[in-house]
């Protein structure tokens, strides 16, 4: 299957206020394809986010730059895009959704207002179009009495709610691809199971990809097929989802999956001491210090992880890391 | 006749807090000047015992009261009735000066690093402060006790010159932790505490609280929505849904056997790394949002999400019911012999 | 899956760096340029209203040449005016009770403010409902006319004028300070404070009021140039002490021959101008001082 989109080389940088430069992302590939999703993982400050805005072409500038790679979406180059075609792709092939639905939705407009608007914008429906589109939308998200909510406002509905009109908002075009950013992150759990039904459902009627960007390994687990870890801006690892789950090879990695106490069926008595990654995420400007930019936090780490960048090797079938421990010594 | 909740329990010494029928009810402005005023039922008629040295779980969805009890037993939510008992001390009625004294025994870990501390003040200062406060020991023993509790946390002692915004977030939880530690409180409620950190940050400070658990006895009352670490911290544990205890057991048995369609769900809706756990058969979904705690249906709470629910649920309200040792359930469909609902058992 | 035992490279230990809130918020406050000249400026004016007089010892009501004497002619730098009166002697010993007037009235407002305020946010119930209500009954009454009523009913001196500036002035200060403490109170640093068995006084005083303190600095700031807008308005109306020179009593009696003579209106308006300029320039300076926001970048 050819890839639907493709992210080679991307590097975002940062003019610090020292006057320095910083590589938020750095060199970063990964691809997918229709029907896929993508799991992006990572603490905060890893670069996941930003690499959604990149994708989306909303990287801030100034400070911040595109400063090489190439972004393409079904073989079209985004990053040398007029900045009008751009805009036609946003919102219409390639589709967002924020982590905090409450913000994310104009609060003086109402819901179907705020659906009809995209397609008015991109497919040049008529008002009355937009609003059955709307409405269809909303009973696409399993909100009930759809005829009746479309034109309530965001305050009249709860946080799961307007996380379905952000998805809803999100899928009018049809996206080819869609980006959601930690979507679940400000629900109950129950809630986040029927936001993940809903994607899945919504997914195999439209064959849309998906990126899903959260922290949380589980949902990684229940969402994707495939999954890329980063760290500082890089990424260090990638595999399929499973394989991943079970043979990680990244310390980082398999620190970010020991950490979590995992919810067991048949809990024992014993409980072990969770597994501690120390230290913090490196701030924006300890960026692009020579070396493995996760070395300083790494239990593992050998006096060549400290100053040599690992490269990214092929490590078992369709799973690549990069790090020194798996790469043979010459 | 003995409410199944009132029964099942006796009061002994073994018991630090023993909490009965805890109500936190908030008046709402009037809408209409003939009716009595809507109110907030946040806790309403939760009766739980927590053993000294052990971890009790509060568990529940946003809405569900958990953070409103906890609270109210830290004495910082206004109580509308029932009773709470420390150390065998009735600490609902106190105010003033024996309020205050109490508050020694008692102290509260928050969930957010950054709103918890006061940007104004020096981490030592906020550390030491309980200990001005409620004037335990002289300037000397302060002194020291600050440095150690510096040390008892994983900071370093020269590190109380510095501000709450020049720490990281996990550090910052850390300062909180010494704060609540520094009466040598026999309680320490938890409220999320590890909610607002990042994954990587949440196990150094649940080790954390484990290892000085381990190390002073302490006994917590720990309040959060991830059954995952509830599952690691917890010994005892119960479930909120709207203001009301819905089950209540300890971790091997809720985990191992939950009762209620609610716990199943929960469980159900957790998502997990493990193939086995995820692709269960018996996962449930339940549907829509928890109704408003102001108008509540008159049956059981649960009833308009729950995929179970029959005629009975609708209309009558369930008692919470001691199913086995230990194991409290508030479910008509649950027998007394401890089978859970049939469709959930099949 | 376990990563191995073996302790991960300790962290560089980063030397501590102590930091002094005050000495960030004046570097801060170096920052803004028109502020660091409001500054000066200020200062200036100060210095010269303490000084002025002793330079020019001399009656500034006496007149002391012909009447309407242009500025810069027969040795009157600005000139008199229809007395006869030096105009510079007019402004030198105007300042002192101008600025007197700013700072009295500014510190009684904020006092009358804050009290309010902090009270009324932090019981709530019936000590807001009340204190609100009679911030609203001060609101809703005309400041100009009450503060004239207040200077009738005592005799006009600094004492009073200042009084009946910060009586009428002192609401909006305690509806930003309420504001601020119905934000700051829900804090969980607030409700740590009640678990650790603070006394209300301690957390009124010490905890919240600190924390509410940048918004309320620039507000005390751009109340002094409220203040003695306000004194110029009420010497302009005649109602300020007779036996006290200040620039709008000149600004008043030069009035009616404004066609003939510019500069003895001129002069004190402007001396007016500058004061007022000045302090809302420090005001904004101060914002940026205490704003955390600003000081991240």
């Amino acid at each position: 299957m050819t890839a639907l989109l493709e992210v080679n080389g991307l590097s975002v940088e940062f003019d610090l206020k020292d006057g320095t430069v910083s590589r938020v992302i750095n060199d970063l590939n990964f691809s997918l394809t229709a029907g896929q999703t993508l799991g992006i993982v990572g603490e905060s400050g890893c670069g996941k986010s930003m690499t959604a805005l990149a994708i989306m072409g909303l990287v801030p500038m100034p400070p911040g730059r595109v400063a090489d790679g190439v972004i393409a979406l079904a073989g079209e180059d985004l990053l040398g895009a007029s900045e009008s075609r751009r805009r036609e792709v946003r919102g219409n092939d390639v589709s967002m959704i924020f982590q905090e639905p409450m913000t994310s939705l104009n609060p003086v407009y109402t819901i179907g207002d705020q659906i009809g608007e995209t397609v008015r914008l991109h497919q040049g429906l008529s008002r009355r179009d937009a609003r059955e589109r709307a409405v269809d939308m909303l009973r696409a998200v399993s909100i009930p009495a759809p005829e009746k909510r479309v034109d309530e406002y965001p305050h009249q509905l709860s946080g799961g709610m307007r996380q379905r009109v952000m998805i809803a908002m999100a899928l009018a075009c049809q996206p080819q691809v869609l980006i959601a950013d930690e979507p679940t992150t400000a629900l109950d759990v129950t809630v986040q199971a029927q936001i993940f039904d809903l994607l899945k459902e919504l997914q195999e009627q439209t064959s849309s990809a998906i990126i899903l960007i959260t922290h949380d390994m589980g949902a990684i687990a229940e969402m994707a097929q495939r999954v890329v870890v980063m760290y500082a801006g890089r990424k260090v690892e990638e595999a399929l989802v499973d394989e991943m789950l079970t043979n990680p090879k990244h310390p980082y990695t398999r620190g970010l999956i020991a950490c979590v106490p995992h919810l067991e069926a048949k809990p024992s008595e014993e409980r072990k001491v969770l597994t501690e990654i120390p230290g913090v995420v490196p701030s924006v400007a300890e960026l692009g210090r020579g070396g493995c930019p996760f070395a300083p936090r790494c239990a593992e780490a050998m006096d060549r992880c400290h100053d040599e960048m690992p490269p990214e090797i092929i490590a078992a079938h369709d799973h690549k890391v990069a790090c020194w421990m798996h790469v043979m010594a010459p | 006749m003995l409410d199944a909740c009132d029964g099942a329990v006796m009061t002994d010494t073994e018991n630090l807090l023993e909490v009965r029928d805890l109500k936190v009810h908030f008046p709402l402005p009037k809408t209409n000047p003939f009716a009595s005023a809507p109110k907030v039922h946040a806790v309403d008629g939760v009766s739980f015992d927590t053993k000294r040295g052990t971890t009790f779980g509060l568990v529940g969805e946003s809405g569900s009261g958990k953070t409103t009890t906890a609270l109210a037993i830290m004495r910082l939510a206004p109580i509308t009735d029932g009773s709470i008992r420390l150390n065998g001390e009735e600490i609902c009625l106190l105010a003033g000066e024996p309020l205050r004294q109490q508050r020694r025994h008692m102290q509260i870990i928050f969930q957010d690093p950054y709103s918890s501390l006061n940007p104004r003040l020096r981490a030592g200062e906020i550390v030491r402060a309980p200990l001005d406060q409620l004037d335990v020991g002289d300037e000397k023993i302060r002194d020291d006790r600050v440095a150690e509790l510096f040390r008892l946390v994983g900071l370093r002692p020269e590190q109380q010159a510095l501000f709450p915004h020049q720490f990281s977030g996990g550090q910052r939880q850390r300062v909180g932790i010494a704060r609540a530690l520094a009466t040598q409180p026999d309680l320490i409620v938890c409220d999320e505490p590890v909610s607002a950190l990042d994954v990587a940050i949440q196990a150094q400070i649940l080790n954390l609280l484990r290892r000085l658990q381990e190390e002073f006895g302490l006994t917590y009352l720990f309040i959060s929505h991830d059954l995952g670490v509830v599952q690691h911290m917890c010994d005892d544990i119960a479930v909120m849904y709207l203001g009301q205890v819905i089950e209540h057991a300890d971790r091997l048995s809720l985990f191992g056997r939950p009762l209620h369609p609610y716990t199943n769900a929960l469980l159900s809706a957790v998502p997990s790394a493990d193939p086995a756990l995820r692709d269960r058969a018996d996962r449930i979904r339940v549907s829509g949002d928890p109704p408003s705690p102001i108008d509540l249906p008159p049956g059981c709470r649960f009833a308009s999400r729950c995929p179970f629910a029959e005629d009975r649920c609708r209309a009558e309200e369930p008692r919470l019911r001691l199913i086995a040792e230990g194991h409290q359930v508030r479910c008509h469909l649950v027998t007394d012999d401890g089978s859970p609902p049939p469709h959930l058992a099949a | 899956m376990m990563i191995s035992d073996k302790p991960a490279r300790p962290d560089k230990q980063v030397a501590i760096q102590v930091e002094r809130p005050w000495l960030e918020a004046w570097n801060m406050f170096k920052k803004n340029r028109a502020a660091v000249a409001g500054l000066i400026i200020l200062s200036s004016i100060i210095m010269i209203s303490l000084l002025g007089p002793l330079a020019f010892p001399a009656d500034p009501f006496a007149g002391a040449g012909p009447l309407l004497s242009p500025p810069g002619e027969r040795g009157f730098l600005l000139g008199t005016d229809q007395q006869g009166r030096d105009i510079l002697v007019g402004l030198l010993y105007g300042s002192q009770s101008t600025l007197m007037v700013g700072a009295a009235a500014a510190a009684i407002t904020i006092t009358i403010g804050i009290l309010v305020g902090a009270l009324a946010g932090y019981y709530r119930g019936w000590v807001e409902e009340v204190l609100l209500r009679i911030t609203e009954f001060f609101q809703v009454l005309p400041p100009l006319l009450l503060a004239m009523v207040v200077v009738l009913l005592f005799s006009p001196s600094i004492v009073t004028i200042s009084l009946a500036i910060g009586i009428v002035s002192w609401t909006s200060t305690a509806r930003l300070v309420r504001a601020e403490f119905l934000r700051i109170r829900e804090l969980d640093f607030v409700k740590a404070e009640r678990a650790i068995g603070s006394r209300n006084a301690r957390i009124i005083w010490t905890i919240i009021l600190p924390n509410a303190a940048p918004p309320l600095i620039v507000s005390a700031a751009l109340s002094v140039g409220v203040a003695i807008l306000f004194e110029a308005g009420l010497a302009f109306l005649q109602l300020s002490d007779p036996n006290v020179m200040s620039w709008g009593y000149l600004i008043s009696v030069n009035r009616p021959q404004i066609l003939e003579a510019w500069w003895p209106v001129t002069f004190p308006g402007l001396a007016i101008f500058i004061t007022v300029l000045s302090v809302s320039l420090i005001g904004d300076g101060l914002n940026d001082a205490f704003n955390p926001k600003l000081r991240q970048r």
